[in-house]
């Protein structure tokens, strides 16, 4: 159980680190459908949190819930990639990781809903909806802003720059992912690199991006071996409710 | 009021079409779909709902208005089950609600991923302002002949 629990924190963790992200453009993103496209799309991540946290908090039986596990864990206890937690910076930075990050939901979530576990299957099905629909429109975001102005231009291709050496943690693999492979609840995410190589290519090249060379990687956030300094900082804010009034509920 | 001990799944059903939808009250939570399944067992109602969208905040509100109104109705005892799996599609809306949805000025879901035509005007020059809306379940648009703009509800 202790590799299910870690895949689930996985999935709950990289849907509320980036979903917490996403709803800090709340109120001031450049145009008002935009803040409101943001503020929708943290809100799918956010729900899907409660479905992978809550089955987490269940398999790992310990009688904590999915607040108990995004309010009170601390930095080194999240499972998320480290791409996810790297601050906003712009929109620009903030609509290519998401673009990068649905490229890979898609395949991913398609893939297990295939699992042998019903509701890892179950709750695939429900967040590929939502992550096809968050695909759609992030990818016609970086095309439009690649090909927008030489500013816009300039800025998505500094955003793929800086995000490219996260991407690759994407597709890690370790003890945990071996795990669920050998019994069918997962696959090894290796295995979709080539559905999300071929998505990344054909959109960066429809924006006018130039694909970065380099392969190398930055691991750490899904093993929970080392988080960049920004974790930190986010879940100071996200957490000061729950860390300052323990079990506060409205 | 104390309802008998023979209610019927058929009475739950017209109960629960009168429980309108929180944030589009001119649809019935029936009519959105998300009521699944009506089981009664003497005074024991057992229902169960669908989320429309994994975050969406009036999943809560609409529980509690299940419970509230079936309540009034003098029903004892209501189990509210959630099922994710099949995930809620707005083809799951009914055919009254898609009506109703338009005559408010909401246009309904199309397979194409877009409106057909304007709720207002009826016209089919329509363009989208964004992907998302006021609310999950809803997007932006507006007619370029009336000029108004609309929400859609997205098709999923």
């Amino acid at each position: 159980m202790k590799h299910l629990f870690e895949f689930l924190l996985r999935q709950g963790d990289n849907a509320l680190v980036l979903g917490h992200r996403t709803s800090e453009w709340c109120g001031v993103a450049p145009a008002l459908e935009e803040d409101i496209a943001l503020a929708n799309t943290a809100l799918d991540l956010i729900g899907q949190t409660q479905l992978w946290l809550g089955y987490a908090a269940e398999v790992e039986g310990k009688g904590r819930s999915a607040n108990d596990l995004a309010y009170l864990r601390d930095v080194y206890d999240f499972r998320n990639i480290l791409m996810l937690e790297v601050p906003n910076e712009d929109f620009g930075r903030t609509l290519m990781r998401q673009f990068l990050f649905d490229a890979f939901q898609v395949p991913w979530l398609t893939a297990l809903c295939g699992s042998s576990d019903k509701r890892v299957a179950d709750f695939s099905g429900k967040s590929l909806k939502e992550a096809n629909y968050h695909l759609d429109r992030s990818a016609e975001t970086v095309i439009a802003l690649g090909n927008g102005t030489e500013e816009s231009n300039t800025r998505m291709q500094a955003a793929l720059d800086y995000l490219w050496p996260y991407a690759g943690e994407l597709f890690g693999e370790d003890d945990t992912d071996q795990a669920m492979q050998a019994a069918g609840i997962a696959v090894l995410p290796a295995s979709i690199r080539n559905d999300w190589d071929t998505k990344v290519q054909g959109i960066l090249s429809d924006a006018s991006l130039r694909t970065p060379k380099s392969t190398f990687a930055h691991f750490g956030g899904r093993s929970g071996f080392r988080h960049t300094e920004h974790l930190g900082h986010m879940l100071a804010t996200m957490q000061i409710l729950q860390r300052s009034y323990p079990g506060a509920v409205w | 009021m104390t309802a008998s001990a023979n209610i019927s799944e058929a009475q739950v059903w017209t109960w629960l079409d009168a429980v309108p939808d929180p944030e589009i009250p001119v649809i019935s939570v029936v009519d959105l779909g998300v009521v699944r399944a009506v089981s009664v067992s003497g005074d024991y109602v057992k229902i169960i709902i669908t989320p429309t969208y994994s975050g969406c905040p009036a999943m809560a509100v609409i529980a509690m208005d299940i419970e509230t109104a079936l309540a009034k109705q003098g029903v004892p005892s209501v189990h509210l089950k959630t099922q994710i799996a099949p995930a809620w599609t707005t083809d799951w809306l009914s055919e009254k609600g898609r009506a109703r949805l338009e005559s408010y000025g909401i246009a309904p879901p199309q397979a194409s991923g877009g409106p057909d035509r304007c709720p207002q005007c009826k016209s089919q020059a329509v363009e989208r302002v964004s992907q998302f809306g006021s609310t999950p379940c809803k997007a932006q648009w507006r007619c370029t002949d009336c000029l108004e703009p609309f929400d859609y509800f997205k098709c999923i």
